[in-house]
């Protein structure tokens, strides 16, 4: 179930294999208190390398859970899922080691708020022993400055705005050149202009670097107007339950928000969440981790 | 007193502290502080002193306590000018000090594996907490006999009640942490040792200073229960001993002392403690904690 | 009938839940291996002749679980139970009726927390021990000097936590209710009261601590003869002033217990009456 072609790689990386996740027949039971809760239910799933996938649904369906597999957070009951054709978790290691191929942004914020911006981003290459501190720091601080974020390097995120740790937080993943990028729901606290900012420099950082991203979302536009495929999950249990393509070419930018391409696509998926969304609030349901 | 945003450029340090001083004069705070502390001292002196009321008279009042600490040549034969009174706390602040720190040392290691490992805390929680309720003042017969001479006791009475405090707060500093940062410092290929010295520490930090600081009020308590009871110098021993011969006068002072000293300890906690946490203090705007 | 052995099987369920729980085993092993350390380490001494630093003083558990089935037998012994209990939750109740009212009155009125705080703030470092000696003179009888300052260490404790409390209700609940015609008593009593409620039982579980550790000191300093006395405080002291090490050590492990017990009843308190917190 690969996508159509994108646009060429703008970058002469190696795209072709790396950040590729399959996830075959994948089931999770939670079991707090012994309330055998099916979270996700046997839910398949091919993500190609240098794909932007988003993935919408109601709250609680379950979409975190399997964002939570492949980072290593949490196992999985049965099923398999893989990186590049290698195995991740499965049959006899439900739970995937966690590692810097698959970062995550966190929904509130996860930077080190005992850290500077600049410690923060350039903790991932030192702790992997992959630089020495000094190093480690210019390069943090040169990416901060690709960001946009140079004149508040060495401020503590509590200093900074939402946005901006936000985008700190961004720079923090990539500077391990990692295969995927995963971000669950990271703007979904911020105002709408705030949201477009974000949305930005996302494509402009994909657009650079082409790493394969994971991105659970509420919000339909932002997710056509990021995403290559919109993958719509259904309440809980999670399952597939429809799969939007966005063929528009990229680089995107805002104008693309009122074309009709965009409001048809928007529309088709709107019908699909609504239709669990409704089903889901019926069922009272309180969201999961 | 002069830039307040005139310049526009926001006051900081020492201008700061001015700034707010005299911002503060404007509102009825410090007057009513005044008020309240006054009307205290009026009371107790008019109540001790100058009414003589029943049984108020029998302790000194005020303006008696405060001449005779002055005084070069007191009447009961202690004040500022007299060596005795520095002995005194000198003794005291040193057993506080003594068993402070070694429960501070041996209190937040201890109390940070508990909060990581759960295997840990499983195994050594139980008895922490068996002996926890068994109030500091009843081990003085059994310290006494484990321990010889008149100091150990004593200082293994104050680092006991500062232990409990300080491993328990610290622990559940630990388990305060947001799941999110290990999550980020997992997915950005941490090795356990980096865990616990990014996340563990420092994010357990404004637990650990809150129980420091209810630690050295519950080393005081302690210390001065023993030095009561069973001691020779120190401000507790003080009291009991000034009580002992009719020499009330010091004995008030005795308590005044206390309640300096103990406050300056506190607040000493509370300096170092917004010191490590600068990132705490920026957050909250100058603040601190 | 079926009510009856409907709660025993539930009851046996949770037992069986219990033990097959791996912490609940790890936390009994902990403890088995602390009281067989110890009474090695008491034993030393009998067995090889070499004293093992202070543990080697310490009578063993089982000679101390043999006083306990001595003295368990003796009235003295509920009696010094019954007065020390009875001191300490007077002298607590005492300084709930009085704390949590100071404490309310500062949160809600910004000029009566003015004038008043800071006193409060500057006589509260004096740690209440310190105050025994002119307790003693101030009041008539010991019983009083006793309970005066046992007031005053749950009293600190209770208005910081009440103080805290009440100012971090969250001003929107306040505006909620004011928006829909609340008075300033409503607001008092609606939403304030029950806000706070959680720091009341916080500030009184810590101040029951603290309550033990002053009656005790009380109890050892001042019961040690004189017309009152008795009290498990005073229990310790006697059997070290006689000697009798083990009892000291059944003393000590009895007021442990009592502790526990008067914290527990609160926190049940506290946990009965607010029970929207029990989701939790």
């Amino acid at each position: 179930m690969t996508t159509a072609a994108h646009q060429q790689p703008a970058t002469d990386k190696n795209a072709s294999t790396k950040g590729a996740i399959s996830i075959r027949n994948v089931t999770k039971i939670y079991d707090p208190k012994g309330a055998n809760v099916l979270a996700v239910d046997d839910c398949s799933l091919e993500i190609a390398p240098a794909e932007v996938c988003m993935i919408v649904g109601p709250s609680g369906c379950g979409k975190t859970t399997l964002l939570n597999a492949i980072a290593g957070f949490h196992s999985i009951t049965s099923g398999q899922i893989d990186l590049d054709g290698e195995m991740l978790c499965g049959p006899d290691k439900p739970l995937a080691d966690q590692g810097a191929d698959r970062v995550v942004v966190f929904q509130n914020g996860a930077l080190f708020p005992w850290k500077t911006l600049a410690d923060n981003v350039a903790y991932g290459p030192i702790v992997q022993g992959l630089m020495n501190k000094a190093d480690a720091r210019e390069k943090a601080i040169s990416m901060l400055s690709e960001a946009g974020l140079s004149g508040v390097a060495d401020k503590y995120p509590g200093e900074v705005s939402s946005g901006m740790a936000r985008r700190a937080e961004i720079v923090r993943a990539l500077i391990n050149d990692p295969k995927v990028l995963l971000l669950d729901e990271p703007y979904r606290a911020m105002d709408a202009l705030t949201k477009s900012i974000m949305h930005e420099s996302l494509l402009e950082v994909y657009d650079r670097t082409r790493v394969t991203i994971f991105f659970i979302t509420h919000d339909l536009e932002e997710a056509i107007f990021l995403g290559d495929r919109v993958i719509v999950m259904t309440t809980r249990p999670a399952r597939t339950k429809k799969i939007v393509e966005v063929k528009i070419n990229r680089p995107r930018d805002y104008r693309l928000l009122s074309s009709e391409e965009f409001r048809i696509l928007v529309q088709e998926t709107k019908e699909a969440v609504h239709e669990e969304a409704v089903k889901a609030f019926e069922a009272g349901e309180r969201e999961l981790a | 007193m002069s830039n307040q945003g005139v310049s526009g450029h926001a006051p900081t340090g020492f201008q700061y502290f001015l700034y707010k001083t005299w911002k503060s004069l404007k509102t009825p705070m410090p007057y009513l502080a005044f008020a309240g502390i006054g009307l205290w001292l009026l009371t107790y002196f008019l109540l001790n002193e100058y009414w003589k009321i029943f049984p108020f008279f029998k302790i000194p009042g005020p303006v008696e306590v405060i001449t005779e600490w002055l005084s070069r040549d007191p009447i009961w034969g202690t004040s500022l000018f007299t060596e005795d009174y520095y002995i005194n706390i000198w003794v005291s602040c040193r057993r506080v000090i003594i068993g402070f720190a070694l429960a501070t040392v041996l209190g937040v290691p201890l109390g940070l594996f508990m909060g990581w490992s759960k295997k840990f805390k499983d195994y050594t929680f139980p008895v922490l907490e068996t002996l926890r309720p068994i109030p500091i003042l009843a081990w003085v017969p059994l310290a006494i006999v484990m321990f010889s001479g008149f100091e150990t006791p004593i200082i293994y009475l104050a680092t006991l009640a500062s232990f409990f405090v300080t491993a328990l707060n610290t622990m559940l500093g630990v388990e305060s942490i947001d799941e999110s940062y290990f999550r980020a410092a997992g997915c950005l290929g941490s090795k356990k040792r980096h865990v616990f010295i990014n996340v563990v520490v420092p994010g357990s930090l404004p637990f650990i200073f809150t129980g420091l600081q209810i630690s050295i009020g519950v080393a005081w308590f302690s210390l001065v229960a023993a030095e009561m009871i069973s001691g020779d110098y120190g401000l507790g021993y003080m009291i009991m001993a000034s009580y002992m011969v009719n020499k009330y006068t010091t004995m008030v002072m005795a308590m005044l002392t206390l309640g300096l000293v103990g406050w300056i300890t506190s607040a000493m906690v509370r300096a170092a403690g917004n010191r490590m946490m600068r990132w705490r203090a920026k957050a909250l705007g100058q603040g601190g904690v | 009938m079926g009510k009856a052995s409907k709660r025993q099987e539930t009851l046996g369920a949770r037992a069986k839940a219990l033990v097959s729980d791996l912490t609940f085993r790890r936390g009994v092993l902990s403890i088995l291996i602390f009281l067989t350390l110890w009474e090695i380490g008491f034993r030393f001494n009998e067995w090889f002749g070499v004293m093992v630093p202070f543990v080697g003083k310490v009578d063993a558990p089982s000679i101390v679980a043999t006083r306990w089935s001595d003295v368990v037998l003796l009235p003295g012994y509920w009696e010094s139970w019954y007065l020390s209990m009875g001191r300490v939750f007077l002298g607590f109740l005492i300084a709930q009726v009085i704390g949590i009212p100071f404490g309310l009155a500062m949160a809600v009125n910004k000029y009566f927390r003015g004038m008043f705080f800071p006193p409060f703030e500057i006589l509260r470092p004096i740690p209440p021990l310190a105050w025994v000696p002119a307790s003693i003179i101030f009041w008539p009888t010991t019983e009083l000097s006793i309970m005066f300052v046992t007031f005053l260490g749950a009293f600190y404790t209770i208005v910081i936590n009440v103080l805290g409390g009440a100012r971090a209700v969250d001003i929107q609940y306040l505006r909620a209710a004011q928006s829909m015609g609340a008075t300033q008593w409503d607001l008092f009593r609606k939403i304030i009261l029950p806000g706070t409620l959680p720091s009341i039982f916080i500030g009184a579980a810590v101040g029951m601590g603290i309550t033990w550790e002053v009656v005790l000191a009380a109890e050892m300093i001042s019961g040690g003869g004189q017309q009152s006395g008795g009290g498990l405080g005073f229990f310790i002291w006697s059997s070290y002033m006689g000697g009798v090490m083990d009892q000291v050590i059944v003393g000590m492990i009895s007021i442990g217990l009592a502790g526990y017990i008067s914290s527990s009843l609160i926190r049940y308190i506290g946990y009965r009456s607010m029970p929207w917190r029990r989701m939790f």
